[in-house]
């Protein structure tokens, strides 16, 4: 067999590598993060440039609930990655439903939202640039946590038929980053769609 | 293999300088942005030219000085694995010189893109369209096309020209090489340039930036007139459209046909601002944005089907009789 | 030069690895299915060989077009077509595929580990990066449905606004280019991924950092580049979607959109994409120029640190591309001077070459030939960049022929050279066998004659006043016989190409055996078999230094004593 151990000297001092898992997730991180900064630029820039209304101003209202309750969901991940570190699994089991319920009502808040800017100020993608980078804007970090429910809801299956150990917590803790990841593109959205843009 | 580019270069260079072989050259300028763009073209020629005549010659002689004498030799030759002092000095070289043409470079930025405007100046806005080019000057209050007049201009009382240019539809870009470097034409926006010509005669360019199938006939024709062919010139386009009644028959073609909704021609119901304005449509030497000739024939067979000179136009083919051809074409004539 | 396979100490070789009895459909299916990094190398490398002829016929055809004024070759649109599909064609499924290609094959066995970090990724972004070129061919049938006539995209592979818009834009050409993009563009992103996390986290034992290998190190350079630029296009395509389907109003010009916003999204992926493609480029060069100077590299570190500064400067340069579009004088001098500031670290590289080579034995086997030619091109291409860096000058040569001729500089005369230098290099280590240096050197001299053809007169257009994108030119402006000139040059490389394509073939079947180390190479993969068994190396490797082969054919003279 094509074998050639090589040097066999004295193995240098262990390299002490980090985990592929960790830093794929933070690699995918900073991949999205461009995607929002040239979403956010372009809502910025087009601040104030419509042609048309209606204006933010008039339509907008600042979310402070929605906000709170997924910020909060950052909160109550990270107590979930302690107890399965821990191997508490039922606290886990707790902190990881209430993180999911959060992500829930904050979608449907922004559903709320929606239909709100829809039906009653008839604000669509098409009416005007504020729509249409609202829309866009809003909608893309609204799919990111989509797609982080889905995961987070996957787990939590995974957990109720008992398939999640402790051992799982390195992975358990990636998923976590993702989902802190999106609340703290929550935190650049909020910022500058309801406070600069308003 | 690389000293015979370098020699190639200097060559092509030095002939095309004397003697230019295509009449949009970018080393005849005739207008002071040009020529300042030429000079330092050659400051820029001369330092990268240095730079790798002394590269390609090091390479060179590694290349050649180094060379193993049999593919394989038992040997290995010393290894070196770095230099400090080597490595920090082509850092440090390479940044001065940098500095220099940084420096060279934002002289003449400045020099034409903040240049004081004369008071003489005329104004001229240009508007790019899919595949031909509106002027309007808005001083003298003339609309044309395709083919822009502007007055020749003296070193010491320079009668230089402002363009005004934006865009109809895509971006497109104006580039008369002879008269100054490229400037685009861009929707909802409004960009600057300025030319001061100091030849009469005319000049060649074409539009510089893909704006759809049509882009390579988007030509470009700038005459540069003496005081007095100027003066002549706007005399001439202020008057107004010809009602010559010999022709009426292929102006009722004009006014029935769906060309009016599309051309102005001034003094009559023809007000459609979608192609370019005929009033004077005749004191264009050419077609559709130089894509042929102005004469009887040639109009003839754009009228009849645009797509022969230019396919892809945005002028319809009109489906008209030979009997309309032939009116159409008398009164188009007509339009001096 | 005879074919002749250099041998190394003996202490090297090993058996090569049995072949398995295997039906073609199981073998087929093997490849399919696979999650091997080699296989998927390959099939990296594979793919985008295939599109190099693709769209290396779409520039064959767009030079018979313009062969001499007022052709009749190809239509307008067609001419339009093809040479935005040649410019995505070249960029999205030659040029970046075929260096990850590369980077999947190489870096686990440099690095020592048995695979990349994410297996089943790596293969899941292959086959979207294949999907996506699908797709975008599949648009000559389907851009105008499938009853029409197909259209493929006709926008330029820059796609300005608005000329993408529905109103100038009909049909789903420009839809195509969009998703596939998009699709391919997630592929690289997984890839890039999958690199990173390979190169942080598989390394062997005694592998750190300042010991990978600089393939290694400009592969996870380029790879966290990536990771930044991709994900910009992929954003601006999306909002172009959302433009072109749900009616917003992004570049919509007339409801208060900007053209510019996109030539600056563009050029934000744009201008990083083009050291994304070049870096690998000198990734090849770096491994290939020591060897073959049998010296070791000089300035490592130097070289790590250009690398890196490279990729942060090349951030801030992005509107040297628009130095036409009405920019303010500060913005034109500010890009100017960053542009020009990418020339020093660029140029330290260059010098850290040529100083390998420097006192060394240098063999002219054809990897060596490819790595010399790139070498001259570009330095030459560097310098042209330079003068388009001059923004004064770019107002004269933007968008010309001059352009052309400085973009296929770098992108032929550096990045294919390389490319092909890197497929004679590893080649044997890939098959087994060694591709035919006769034909080799066929295929070095008529590519390197045709490219000089080709592009050195492409220049001379440019001060002529020729600008790109046209297909067709008046008979009164002198450009007749350049360009017929640049025309038989593109043929010239076409051949040259093809001898390429005969040998790749001939010497699967019958190149010469190559051993585990045909070139005396220092790297962990000549350390392996060649092809190297499915599991890379039977124990794990142990390193001390940045060229673990040579301090064990030089036990008496070993790197590690001069590394720090
Ligand atoms: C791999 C691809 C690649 C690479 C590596 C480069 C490298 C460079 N490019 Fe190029 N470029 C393209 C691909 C590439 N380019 C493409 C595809 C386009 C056109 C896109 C389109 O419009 O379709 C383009 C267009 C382009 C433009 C815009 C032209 C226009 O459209 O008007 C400019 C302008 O500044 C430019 C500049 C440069 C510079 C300064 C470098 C530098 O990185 C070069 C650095 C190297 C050197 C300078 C040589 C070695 C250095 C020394 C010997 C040291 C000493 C030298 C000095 C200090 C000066 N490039
Ligand atoms: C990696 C990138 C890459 C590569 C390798 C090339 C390779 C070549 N390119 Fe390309 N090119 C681009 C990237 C590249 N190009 C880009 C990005 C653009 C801009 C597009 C845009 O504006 O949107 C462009 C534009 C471009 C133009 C300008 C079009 C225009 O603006 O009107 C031209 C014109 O001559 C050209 C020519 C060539 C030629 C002759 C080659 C040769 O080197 C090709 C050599 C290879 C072969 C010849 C293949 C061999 C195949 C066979 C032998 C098959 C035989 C089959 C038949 C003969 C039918 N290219
Ligand atoms: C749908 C709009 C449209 C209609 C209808 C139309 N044209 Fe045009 N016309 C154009 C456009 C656009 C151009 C510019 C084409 C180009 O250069 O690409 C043009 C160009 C021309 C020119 C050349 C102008 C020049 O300056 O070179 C003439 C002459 C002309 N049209 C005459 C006519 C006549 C006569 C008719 C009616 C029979 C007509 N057009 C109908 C849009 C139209
Ligand atoms: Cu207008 Cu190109
Ligand atoms: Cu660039």
């Amino acid at each position: 067999m094509s074998t050639i151990s090589l040097v066999p000297l004295t193995p240098d001092q262990p390299l002490d590598l980090p985990s592929r898992g960790r830093v794929g997730m933070l690699s995918l991180i900073i991949g999205e993060s461009a995607i929002f900064t040239i979403f956010v630029v372009a809502y910025v820039f087009y601040i104030g440039k419509s042609l048309y209304g209606p204006t933010p101003a008039q339509v907008l209202e600042v979310p402070i609930f929605n906000t709170v309750c997924l910020l909060s969901s950052s909160f109550f991940i990270w107590l979930a990655e302690g107890s399965i570190e821990k191997n508490r699994m039922r606290r886990f089991l707790l902190w990881w439903s209430t993180t999911i319920c959060l992500g829930i009502v904050f979608l449907v808040g922004t559903a709320r939202e929606w239909l709100k800017l829809i039906y009653h100020d008839g604000l669509t993608i098409r009416t005007n640039l504020f729509g249409t980078t609202f829309y866009s804007l809003v909608g893309l970090h609204a799919t990111h946590v989509v797609v982080g429910l889905l995961m987070l809801l996957l787990v939590l299956v995974f957990t109720l038929t008992g398939h999640v150990k402790e051992s799982h917590t390195e992975r358990i803790q990636v998923l976590a980053l993702y989902w802190h990841f999106v609340d703290a593109v929550w935190v650049v959205v909020f910022t500058v769609v309801y406070i600069i843009g308003r | 293999m690389g000293i015979g580019f370098l020699l190639w270069t200097r060559a092509c260079f030095a002939a095309d300088t004397v003697r230019p072989s295509s009449p949009i050259n970018i080393f005849a300028p005739a207008s002071t942005p040009a020529s300042e763009i030429y000079h330092l073209t050659l400051f820029v020629f001369a330092i990268t030219g240095a730079m790798f005549v002394v590269v390609a010659g090091l390479l060179c002689f590694a290349v050649f000085r180094f060379r193993a004498r049999k593919l394989y030799e038992a040997s290995e030759p010393p290894q070196i694995y770095g230099s400090n002092q080597i490595e920090l000095a082509w850092t440090v070289i390479p940044v001065l010189t940098v500095v220099v043409l940084f420096l060279a470079t934002a002289r003449v930025i400045f020099a034409i893109q903040d240049a004081p405007k004369p008071p003489a100046a005329l104004d001229v806005t240009v508007i790019g369209h899919q595949f031909w080019w509106e002027y309007r000057y808005p001083s003298l209050g003339i609309v044309t096309a395709n083919e822009l007049h502007v007055p020749l201009s003296h070193l010491n009382h320079p009668t230089s020209t402002y363009l005004r240019l934006t865009s109809a539809d895509v971006d497109h870009s104006f580039w008369v090489p002879q008269l100054a470097g490229k400037t685009d034409l861009i929707p909802n926006r409004v960009n600057e340039m300025w030319i001061d010509p100091q030849r009469p005669g005319l000049y060649l360019g074409q539009c510089a930036q893909f704006c759809g199938v049509e882009h390579a006939k988007m030509l470009l024709r700038v005459y540069v007139d003496t005081p007095e062919q100027f003066t002549a010139w706007v005399k001439d386009q202020h008057r107004p459209g010809n009602q010559d009644p010999s022709v009426a028959a292929g102006r009722r073609v004009f006014e029935t046909q769906a060309c009016m909704n599309c051309h102005t021609v001034t003094g009559t119901a023809a007000t459609g601002r979608f192609g370019p304005d005929l009033t004077h449509f005749m004191s264009r030497s050419t077609l559709a944005a130089g894509a042929a000739v102005n004469n009887a024939a040639n109009i003839r067979e754009w009228l009849k089907s645009p797509d022969h000179f230019k396919q892809g136009s945005l002028m319809p083919a009109m489906q008209l009789s030979d009997q309309q051809l032939d009116e159409l074409v008398a009164y188009l004539s007509t339009l001096h | 030069m005879a074919d002749q396979v250099l041998t190394i100490p003996d202490s090297l070789s090993v058996s090569p690895p049995q072949i398995a009895d295997e039906t073609f459909l199981e073998r087929l299916h093997g490849w399919v299915v696979t999650v091997d990094h080699k296989k998927l190398g390959i099939l990296y490398v594979l793919y985008s060989v295939f599109f190099l002829f693709v769209a290396g016929a779409e520039a064959l055809c767009i030079r018979i077009q313009l062969l001499r004024a007022h052709n009749h070759f190809l239509s307008a649109a067609v001419f339009n077509r093809f040479f935005t599909m040649h410019g995505t064609t070249m960029v999205f499924l030659v040029g970046m595929p075929i260096l990850f290609g590369f980077a999947n094959y190489l870096i686990p066995l440099m690095i020592g580990a048995r695979d990349m970090a994410f297996p089943r990724l790596n293969a899941f972004s292959f086959w979207l990066t294949a999907f996506g070129g699908l797709l975008l061919y599949f648009s000559f049938i389907g851009g105008f449905g499938l009853y029409g006539v197909g259209s493929a995209p006709d926008v330029g592979w820059f796609a300005y606004a608005p000329l993408t818009a529905r109103a100038f834009s009909p049909g789903h050409s420009t839809d195509y280019w969009a998703l596939a993009l998009i699709v391919s563009g997630f592929g690289t992103l997984g890839t890039a991924i999958n690199i990173i996390a390979t190169v942080l986290s598989m390394r062997c034992r005694g592998m750190t950092l300042w010991r990978m290998p600089l393939f290694a190190w400009l592969m996870f350079v380029v790879s966290g580049l990536t990771l930044i630029t991709i994900t910009p296009l992929t954003a601006a395509q999306i909002m172009l979607l959302i433009d072109r389907y749900l009616g917003g109003h992004f570049f919509d010009t007339q409801a208060g959109g900007s053209a510019v916003v996109w030539m600056h999204f563009f050029w934000i992926f744009g201008h990083p994409e083009v050291y994304v493609l070049v870096m690998p480029a000198f990734a090849i060069a770096n491994e290939i120029i020591p060897v073959f100077s049998r010296k070791a590299i000089f300035g490592y570190p130097a070289m790590v640190a250009a690398s890196a500064a490279i990729a942060f400067v090349s951030l801030g340069v992005w509107a040297h591309h628009m130095f036409t579009v009405g920019m303010t004088s500060v913005s034109n001098a500010f890009f100017t001077l960053s542009t020009m500031l990418v020339g020093v670290p660029t140029g330290i590289k260059i010098f850290n070459w040529v100083a390998t080579m420097w006192g060394g034995r240098i063999r002219f086997a054809t990897p060596m030939l490819f790595c010399i030619g790139f070498l001259f091109q570009f330095l030459l291409a560097g310098l042209t960049g330079i003068m388009l860096s001059v923004s004064p000058l770019d107002w004269q040569l933007h968008n010309s022929y001059f352009v052309i001729a400085h973009f296929h500089y770098v992108l032929v005369g550096a990045i294919v050279f390389n490319i092909f230098a890197a497929i004679y290099y590893w080649y044997p280590k890939a098959t087994g066998r060694m591709l035919s240096e006769r034909l080799g050197k066929w295929h070095f001299w008529l590519f390197l004659i045709g490219f000089h053809i080709t592009f050195d007169t492409m220049h001379f257009l440019g001060f002529m006043g020729m600008p790109r994108s046209i297909y067709t030119f008046e008979p009164d402006r002198g450009w007749d016989r350049l360009n017929m000139i640049v025309s038989i040059g593109g043929f010239i490389q076409g051949v040259a190409v093809l001898i390429f394509a005969v040998n790749l073939v001939w010497s699967y079947y019958r190149g010469q055996p190559a051993g585990d180390d045909p070139w005396d190479a220092w790297t962990l993969e000549w350390a392996t078999a060649s092809p190297p068994p499915e599991y890379n190396f039977a124990t794990e490797p142990v390193v001390r230094s940045r060229r673990p082969l040579w301090d064990l054919k030089h036990p008496e003279d070993p790197d590690w004593r001069y590394e720090q």
